[in-house]
């Protein structure tokens, strides 16, 4: 379903579409600003939410519900990087390695996870349980290192507590 | 010039239960607002342009100013946005007032929209923070049911709405017109100023764009007063202040103390001094990533306020301050600082969507013991042409640091170009190589 350009790109697979549910809830984010573009962003965290990702259907409907082309949702869509153009893990792992978490240890930390999980930053798991990423600050500097799973912050990280956060994850 | 003695904006942050609006007013919480209603909203921007409350997003702009600018007479709506994208590298004070005491965010943010008469705050929060935007949201619904929120506020005749808005991970958007532009639905990407917001923001009306920790002082000074606020720290640079410690550096987080702490103050009395004792402080990043490096030397005298890093060609910016030891290699420092803005450059203008790139390049490059002669000089002449060149000062954010990291410490890069290698071992500074 999804087209690779040489380049590597990758464009969102087609995918399905919204369920109603996370139709009526676009609707109601809509309604909440003045101009209803403002509603783009929260749109898109809410087709994430269902789907995992933002899929081209997901941003075709999104597109026609705020008025915008598809090409512009697309330009959005890319612009920000925390929506996902693919399908991804139940877990995101993204660790911060920026310069406060590389000073207490992210490098090491990425290296372990990389050893752990089998795979390489940017890769997910064969089973499709973990995506592993780094990323810029987070806004946890002073407890770092630390990483980013779905919503939850982990903290102080020990290569030990790691593990034991990643084992507890199905 | 005086010290801060106890916790001011930070005081509560303690109490697990302080994010409830019942544990949050019985420890006093919106015992203000209703003062700054009835005071009325001139005299509420009067007060704190008597405190001096100088901006805690970075550039330390006068707050109390900051809302003159908004024109007094207009058809349109006004609107307040509060930054709550809290990005720069280093920096963590915003997400513990939101996550901590959110009802104190909120009071201060109430009173700051109720002094520029706005209709609307938005509240633009980076889309990491998801713990902070739950309290939030919930704090927003429990203020709403109060009459905090809504049609004429305690009765006070002003009608005022709140909308959390969720960024998707983007540094540039904490720039203020970035911000408002993904506030808008679309990408981040700067406006040419001018027009500033006061007259053209959010959706071309009238906007005043503050930080989180900015607002949150709002309360403070009409309940103590401008000139209690004013007689903390020194003078120009006064007021209680959250510095966020990180590095190298015992124990890490944030501190609130008063504007103007002497850095090695700030190290040994509150960060208890160097994570390992037997090393040497060798270098300080003071205001997040954008500002540019002191020299452990530069560091012994120097004062924590916005003038006088400023006077030393380096800012206080976000009070990020991040401390290496002598076992930081800094090139790969500077390395590290630099692909921040490699990824970060939101690509709107040539010589940032270059020049970013390239110096982060050139950087690694020398790190990895391929630096040619040459490259310094290219680094510093990729450096001045970004500088002052582009929409927004993200640019120099980038090129700035860049260049202090080079300028003191030169022998440093000279040696790795050199031996063609880097001569620190790989462990050091808790940090291998970057990737190729």
């Amino acid at each position: 379903m999804s087209a690779t350009l040489r380049t590597g790109v990758k464009f969102a697979p087609a995918g399905r579409g919204l369920s109603d549910a996370t139709l009526k809830k676009i609707d109601e984010a809509i309604a909440r600003y003045p101009v209803k573009q403002s509603a783009l962003l929260p749109a898109l965290w809410l087709a994430q939410q269902e789907q995992g990702f933002c899929s081209l259907q997901a941003q075709e409907q999104i597109a026609g519900k705020i008025g915008v082309g598809p090409a512009f949702v697309a330009g959005v869509v890319s612009f920000y990087t925390m929506y996902h153009t693919q399908p991804v893990g139940r877990h995101v792992i993204d660790v911060c390695t920026t310069v406060s978490c590389w000073l207490r240890g992210s490098d090491e930390l990425v290296q372990h996870l990389e050893r752990k999980l089998g795979v390489a930053v940017g890769s997910t798991t064969p089973d499709g349980r973990f995506t592993l990423r780094t990323v810029e600050c987070l806004g946890s500097c002073g407890t770092a290192p630390m990483c980013q799973i779905g919503d939850l912050y982990h903290e102080d990280l020990t290569h030990e507590k790691a593990d034991a956060i990643l084992d507890g994850l199905k | 010039m005086a010290e801060l003695k106890e916790k001011v904006l930070t005081r509560h942050v303690g109490h697990a239960d302080q994010i409830d609006i019942g544990a949050a007013m019985a420890r006093g919480a919106y015992t203000v607002l209703p003062k700054g209603l009835k005071l009325g909203p001139d005299a509420v921007v009067e007060e704190v342009k008597k405190s001096g409350l100088r901006g805690r997003g970075g550039a330390g702009f006068p707050t109390g100013v900051k809302w003159t600018f908004m024109p007094q007479e207009t058809p349109k709506p006004r609107y307040l946005v509060v930054n709550a994208d809290e990005s720069e590298p280093g920096t963590f004070k915003d997400r513990l007032l939101m996550e901590k005491d959110p009802h104190l965010c909120l009071e201060g943010f109430l009173l700051s929209g109720y002094a520029i008469k706005a209709s609307l705050i938005f509240i633009y929060i980076r889309g990491e923070f998801v713990e902070a935007y739950q309290t939030l949201l919930r704090a927003i619904e429990q203020a709403r049911a109060k009459g905090y929120i809504g049609v004429n506020v305690l009765g006070s005749g002003w009608d005022v709405d709140v909308i959390l808005h969720r960024g998707a991970g983007a540094y540039i958007c904490g720039e203020e017109t970035a911000l408002m532009e993904s506030l808008e639905g679309k990408r981040g990407y700067p406006r040419l100023k001018p027009p500033f917001p006061a007259s053209y923001g959010v959706y071309g009306n009238p906007t005043t764009i503050n930080n989180v920790e900015t607002l949150a002082c709002v309360p403070f000074i009409l309940e103590r007063g401008a000139e209690w606020f004013a007689g903390i720290g020194r003078e120009k640079n006064s007021g209680p202040k959250l510095y966020c410690l990180s590095g190298h550096v015992r124990r890490p987080g944030v501190v609130e103390t008063e504007l103007g702490i002497p850095l090695m103050k700030l190290l040994g009395d509150h960060g208890g001094g160097l994570l390992d004792p037997s090393r040497r402080l060798k270098g300080v990043i003071p205001g997040g990533s954008s500002a540019a490096v002191m020299t452990g030397q530069e560091c012994q005298d120097l004062i924590m306020d916005f003038d006088t890093l400023a006077s030393k060609g380096s800012l206080l910016g976000s009070a990020g301050v991040i401390f290496m030891d002598d076992s930081v290699c800094m090139v790969r420092a500077l390395e590290r600082v630099l692909r921040f803005y490699a990824h970060e450059s939101c690509g709107q203008c040539t010589p940032c969507r270059i020049g970013s790139d390239w110096i982060h390049r050139i950087v690694r490059r020398i790190e990895q013991g391929r630096g040619t002669a040459q490259d310094l000089d290219t680094l510093v002449s990729v450096c001045d042409g970004m500088v002052g060149k582009t929409i927004c000062v993200f640019a120099d954010a980038a090129a700035i640091p860049a260049k202090s990291f080079v300028a003191k410490f030169r022998d440093e890069f000279n040696d790795h170009i050199n031996l063609q290698r880097c001569p620190f071992p790989m462990a050091a500074g808790g940090a291998r190589r970057a990737p190729a």
